[in-house]
């Protein structure tokens, strides 16, 4: 049976006819879905802008906050890319057999759903709302209360294992010929990195940037759980929410159309400068110092570095993120236990929210490799052009850039006013527009990994394409698929801005994070042995379900 | 000055071992090659040497230090690699320019010297272009200079001519042996092209599964081959299997082959009824028309005719059903066709005997 769907399907790919329309639906699906529905929507509403513009404090109100987003973003950015380099170079180079276990840890916060994260953090820093928890209890006090500080420690960790992860693979790609070739031209180890590999990798470096600095912009749920009376962009439009959605909706809808367009347009604005700046900005070998940078080659120099990358890594990342599970194992013992697995009280929404979360995370992926995968064969492979096939590669990441909050609202705004859509249509549109670069982009730097060669071979033998993709596309990038479809999973069970832009508060579709802000803002009556143990589970279920496609992954590979 | 000494060099990589105990003496401003199949540890070998891996044990000298355990930033080393890896993010000329920067020279120092190895090379234009956009010989050319300017008197070459095309590479490897004599260059060339190999060096190591099998000049190699892969890896040899006899003609060993035929051989320094391998190379073997039949002379039956432009190749089915290459000039005579017979005659101070292998001769000149 499958074989018979097999040959009409290799039948049908090679009509050219079939071919097109598929490249064109890929296309008018990511104009008509991904793309134009987050920035037209503020235009729909855009008369609402005077309702705030006749409140000045409002106005500056909106302009502080989202000068702090950049801010934040921007020092975020810097921090990690810092931070990382060390790191992925340890990751990638070392020769530690505990690397790989490091390797495994460094992804865990990308993992928690960035609520959950916030919470940890919260714990940790701050010691909870009774500032007993976690580091409060050895020091007497909160460490570091809600505020800026902790919002940029928060987005620092949840941006760390996407610099990491981007430049080990990086590094892992990159020709080590290059650097043997400067050592032996006389460059100390140093010297080879900083003159030759890094600058071969900083496309690299500048995508790290981007990514972290577009998460940092974007985030809601976690920052809203720590910033105390901080706000950025972000939380500003949460803020308004929570005051005049229902009280003066036309106020409402101008500050968040008001926020949201300054949002959208200066992240574009600065993705397209780092986008053409970038890759000119020289950092040419002006000097060398060989004294020093001899120093900083060899053996003590890149024991001490090393020593300080973990530590960084343990004492900001890795333990401040999973100190919720500590909490969460000693709600275990109370009757929190009992209320959660019963379902009374606050619980009553929790499990239908994770149900809500984990299935929206599902239907998202499975779509998004569905209409992404021709998009990543038309930009790997300039389908439509060199030109258009380029600029669409650029076009794919605005959604990534765009702070996620600001792209909820525009797109609600669009879809409210166009087509009647059920909530649940809109969740998925939002969370589709979010997660689509993801999936696009690793599928699609997979596809430029594979030589053109090896289709044109398999054509050669008589492969329709359809076949080819089946038999050589398909096993040769299974694992960057699979890869992306985590991120897209994950990125989608955390995401907390669209939704709750997206969605009624009173809505029955409230997913696991947005639940769990209204419990953490007390919007909901739940106690911090509640919210620690939610979150917990959270953790927990994304764990077993990552473990779960590898191993199911990892088997189908072995029976081969 | 640069004499590199390699002492007792053993390099294993997992259950590997691609350097297997080996020593050797590069001597001042020679020109030497390692030369060997792929995978015979001659590119590990050359990466020793220039400290981008370490050994597992033994040690290598460059002049009269010892430098095991120097990184390759101190060795005093130029290196020219088989992808040439020129930096893909500078121009030619910031490439070449590399080294001295590197060292801490100032800009004009640098100029100067950017300019001399420029000269040598003979590399004139396009040094504002990127490698993406130079010809392979010019990327060649940079990745010379390149090493050059580093200042080292010695100069590793890792397959430097692999990546180019048949004609330019005839071309440039006398370039690279005329610069390097000009310039009194001590030069390390690897490669797994014996006529490359033969035409440039003074002396040649073979290497084989991790050792060096013979070394010597070209001449040596070629005329005096101590093994029979060398025999088989440098130029061409047919292969006869016998064993010796007792009986000896004119005072010289008898070496019977299988079918019975018996060839006198210079020497056999083997006991009676040992199994032996006869090594004759197509070029000595005599083949004219109204041959007698006599000592050293075979008969068999033409098979394939293969015409080399100069050359013609004939091979030749014997009796004994061995196969015997022969050499003529295409000038000579008429050319004898397929199916027809011929007497061949092998004269006996061209003749290599060697001790039948233990493991069997296929194995024994299996390159892999």
């Amino acid at each position: 049976m499958t074989e018979k769907i097999q040959k009409a399907l290799d039948k049908l790919s090679s009509r050219k006819a079939i071919k097109y329309a598929v490249y064109a639906s890929a296309i008018i699906i990511f104009f008509a879905l991904i793309l134009l529905p987050p920035v037209v929507g503020i235009f729909l509403k855009w008369d609402s802008i005077q309702y705030i513009l006749n409140q000045p404090s409002l106005v500056n109100r909106a302009l502080g906050a989202i000068q702090n987003s950049f801010i934040i973003a921007l020092l975020v950015a810097v921090l990690d890319v810092i931070a990382g380099i060390p790191m992925a170079w340890l990751i990638a180079r070392g020769k530690s057999r505990w690397l790989k276990a490091i390797d495994t840890l460094a992804d865990i916060p990308f993992i928690i759903p960035t609520t959950a994260l916030g919470y940890s953090l919260f714990l940790f820093w701050s010691g909870g709302e009774s500032q007993t928890s976690g580091l409060s209890a050895i020091f007497g006090g909160s460490i570091i209360t809600p505020g800026w500080l902790l919002v940029m420690l928060l987005h620092f960790t949840f941006s760390f294992p996407v610099v990491v992860r981007t430049l080990v693979g990086a590094l892992l790609d990159y020709k080590v010929e290059f650097e043997r070739a400067s050592r032996t031209l006389g460059a100390p180890p140093f010297t080879a990195m900083r003159t030759v590999t890094f600058s071969v990798l900083r496309p690299a470096i500048i995508s790290a940037f981007i990514l972290a600095f577009a998460r940092s912009v974007s985030e809601t749920g976690a920052t809203i759980v720590v910033s105390g009376a901080f706000e950025n962009g972000p939380v500003f439009i949460q803020n308004m929410k929570t005051i005049y959605s229902v009280d003066n909706p036309a106020l409402y809808d101008g500050a968040i159309v008001f926020a949201s367009f300054i949002l959208i347009s200066v992240s574009v604005g600065i993705f397209v400068a780092i986008r053409l700046l970038g890759p000119r900005l020289k950092l040419p070998l002006k000097r060398v110092r060989p004294l020093t940078e001899r120093k900083l080659s060899y053996k003590p120099a890149e024991k001490s570095r090393n020593t300080v990358t973990l530590i960084v890594f343990f004492s900001l990342i890795l333990i401040p993120s999973l100190f919720v599970a500590f909490t969460a194992f000693q709600s275990l013992t109370t009757p929190t236990l009992g209320n959660a697995l019963a379902g009374s009280g606050v619980w009553s929404g929790f499990w239908q929210s994770l149900l809500v979360s984990y299935g929206l995370g599902a239907i998202v992926t499975i779509i998004n490799i569905i209409i992404g995968l021709p998009t990543a064969i038309i930009i790997a492979r300039k389908k439509a052009g060199k030109f258009m096939s380029s600029i669409f590669d650029i076009l794919v990441n605005i959604p990534l850039v765009v702070p996620s909050i600001a792209l909820g609202v525009s797109l609600a705004i669009f879809w409210k006013s166009s087509l009647a859509l059920p909530e649940i249509v809109l969740l998925i549109f939002a969370h589709l527009a979010i997660t689509y670069p993801y999936f696009v982009r690793s599928m699609s730097a997979a596809l430029e990994r594979i030589s053109p060669d090896m289709e044109e071979a398999a054509r050669t033998l008589g492969a329709k394409p359809f076949g080819v993709f089946r038999t050589i596309i398909f096993p040769l990038t299974k694992y960057s698929m699979l890869s992306g479809a985590i991120m897209v999973f994950t990125r989608s069970v955390s995401e907390t801005g669209a939704t709750v832009a997206v969605i009624a508060s009173n809505s029955p579709l409230q997913t696991a994070p947005v639940l769990l802000v209204n419990w953490i803002k007390k919007v909901a009556p739940a106690t911090p042995s509640d919210i620690a143990l939610a979150s917990g589970f959270l953790v927990l279920f994304s764990f077993i379900i990552l473990l779960t496609l590898r191993l199911v992954v990892g088997r189908k590979e072995k029976n081969k | 000055m640069p004499e590199v000494r390699v002492v007792n060099v053993s390099k294993k990589f997992g259950k590997i071992t691609a350097v297997d105990n080996v020593s050797l003496t590069v001597k001042d401003k020679e020109y030497f090659s390692l030369l060997g199949p792929s995978g015979c540890g001659k590119t590990t070998l050359l990466r020793l040497i220039a400290g981008l891996i370490q050994p597992d044990s033994g040690e290598i000298y460059i002049g009269d230090k010892l430098v095991t355990d120097v990184p390759p930033e101190d060795r005093d080393i130029g290196f020219v690699f088989q992808t040439f890896a020129l930096f893909p993010h500078m121009t030619a000329w910031s490439n070449v320019t590399y080294g001295p920067k590197v060292k801490g020279f100032d800009v004009k120092e640098a100029q100067t010297i950017g300019d001399e190895v420029l000269e040598m090379v003979k590399l004139h234009e396009r040094l504002d272009a990127y490698p993406s956009e130079l010809s392979g010989g010019m990327m060649q050319r940079v990745a010379v200079a390149r090493a050059l300017a580093s200042g080292s008197r010695l100069l590793l070459m890792d397959e430097p001519l692999g990546q180019l095309d048949a004609k330019v590479r005839n071309e440039i490897r006398y370039e690279i042996r005329r610069m390097a004599v000009d310039l009194g260059l001590t030069g390390i060339h690897v490669t797994h092209d014996q006529s490359e190999a033969m035409a440039i060096s003074d002396r040649i190591a073979v290497m084989r599964r991790g050792k060096i099998l013979q070394m010597g000049t070209p001449q040596e190699l070629y005329m005096k081959p101590e093994s029979i892969f060398v025999a088989h890896f440098i130029g061409e040899s047919n292969f006869l299997e016998g064993y010796v006899t007792n009986s000896k003609i004119d005072g010289a060993p008898v070496v019977e082959l299988r079918g019975g035929t018996r060839i006198q051989v210079p020497s056999a320094p083997f006991e009676e009824r040992k199994r032996v391998v006869l090594s004759i190379r197509p070029e000595t073997v005599i083949f004219e028309e109204g041959l007698q039949e006599g000592a050293n002379v075979v008969s068999g039956k033409v098979e394939r005719v293969t015409f080399e432009g100069p050359l013609i190749r004939y091979e030749i089915r014997l009796g004994n059903e061995d196969l015997v290459v022969a050499i003529k000039s295409s000038l000579s005579g008429e050319w004898l066709k397929i199916g027809e017979g011929a007497r061949l005659f092998f004269p006996p101070e061209n003749i290599h005997v060697f001790p039948y292998p233990d493991t069997g001769l296929k194995e024994e000149i299996s390159v892999a």
